[in-house]
């Protein structure tokens, strides 16, 4: 909540860090060490990092709107009240029973240890059983480093020739 | 009782709206980036609780053999594996275009950006007009 009001960006931006941070450590007792270890290197290290560069580069205060903002919060309660009605049919938390343990998880956790021979069943479903996936994450992480570099690159690019430019119309001042 | 039951999906609830009302509600570019982030986050919770089984641990077989041991759901896991990292690409990209938007009009408030393109326009309508 104080990430929302605060209007001090650096504040918010290392709180959003240790909200990640704590986020991790929730998914630790929830039995997701793996996911725990990305969230804390990835959530908490790397886009806390990936901010503060942009605030660097950008502005560190946020200015403070007068308007008041009624049509957003109305929109928020809406869906959340229909998010909490389509929730209320879910399986219940901790449930054995639910059907996401029915139907493919069982098989992946009797035999991928045999078929595969990784301790870690999240390791062998992420490069073994969806392999694929992983592949298409890889070519979604490429395409946003091309897209950055196109996007920071471009500036230096534009400012090397705004000079060349700059030099390039001297240059004909000085010879005439 | 009912109610404890879906207490994760009502923490879900919260995050998300919280990370939605800043999305929409909020004029800054970067607050907006960290809205989306825990928006993203939320959902992750969603899918880690689904995936736990009470008395569980996590999906790692033991070394000294896994008799009767109750292991959480691992395909949750693993979606978010992914998720996580996609989100970071996405994270960076938003990152990189406020970066151009604040070298272009040198501004990350979005009432602002759009003073400043109204003013353009205005102008290049005036000057159309005038020649």
């Amino acid at each position: 909540m104080a990430i929302v009001r605060m209007h001090n960006l650096f504040a918010a931006v290392m709180l959003a860090g240790i909200y990640s941070l704590l986020m991790a450590s929730i998914f630790v007792i929830l039995d997701a060490v793996d996911v725990a270890f990305t969230e804390a290197a990835v959530g908490a290290g790397i886009s806390t990092v990936l901010m503060l560069g942009t605030l660097s580069l950008t502005k560190s205060r946020e200015k403070i709107h007068v308007r008041p903002s009624i049509i957003p919060l109305i929109v928020v309660v809406a869906t959340g009240a229909m998010l909490l009605y389509g929730a209320s049919g879910m399986p219940e938390f901790n449930d054995p029973n639910a059907p996401v343990h029915q139907h493919v998880a069982p098989r992946y956790i009797n035999v991928s240890p045999v078929e595969i021979g990784v301790p870690n069943m999240v390791t062998s479903v992420l490069a073994s059983y969806r392999g694929y996936d992983t592949l298409g994450e890889l070519t979604v992480i490429f395409t946003a480093g091309v897209g950055v570099l196109l996007l920071l690159g471009r500036r230096r690019r534009s400012k090397k020739a705004n000079e060349t430019e700059d030099s390039a119309s001297k240059e004909p001042e000085v010879s005439t | 009782m009912a109610w404890l039951g879906h207490f994760n999906y009502w923490i879900f609830v919260f995050l998300m709206m919280a990370g939605f009302y800043t999305v929409i509600a909020r004029g800054n570019l970067i607050k907006k980036i960290v809205g989306l982030n825990i928006f993203q986050t939320s959902v992750f919770l969603l899918y880690i609780t689904m995936g736990k089984v009470s008395g569980g641990t996590a999906p790692i077989v033991p070394e000294g053999g896994s008799e009767g041991v109750v292991y959480s759901n691992p395909i949750p896991h693993v979606l978010i594996l992914t998720a996580i990292v996609v989100g970071v690409a996405t994270t960076a990209l938003g990152l990189a275009l406020i970066v151009r938007i604040h070298e272009a009009y040198d501004t990350i408030e979005e009432d602002e950006i759009q003073d400043i393109e109204e003013n353009a326009n205005t102008l290049e309508n005036s000057g159309g007009q005038a020649s």
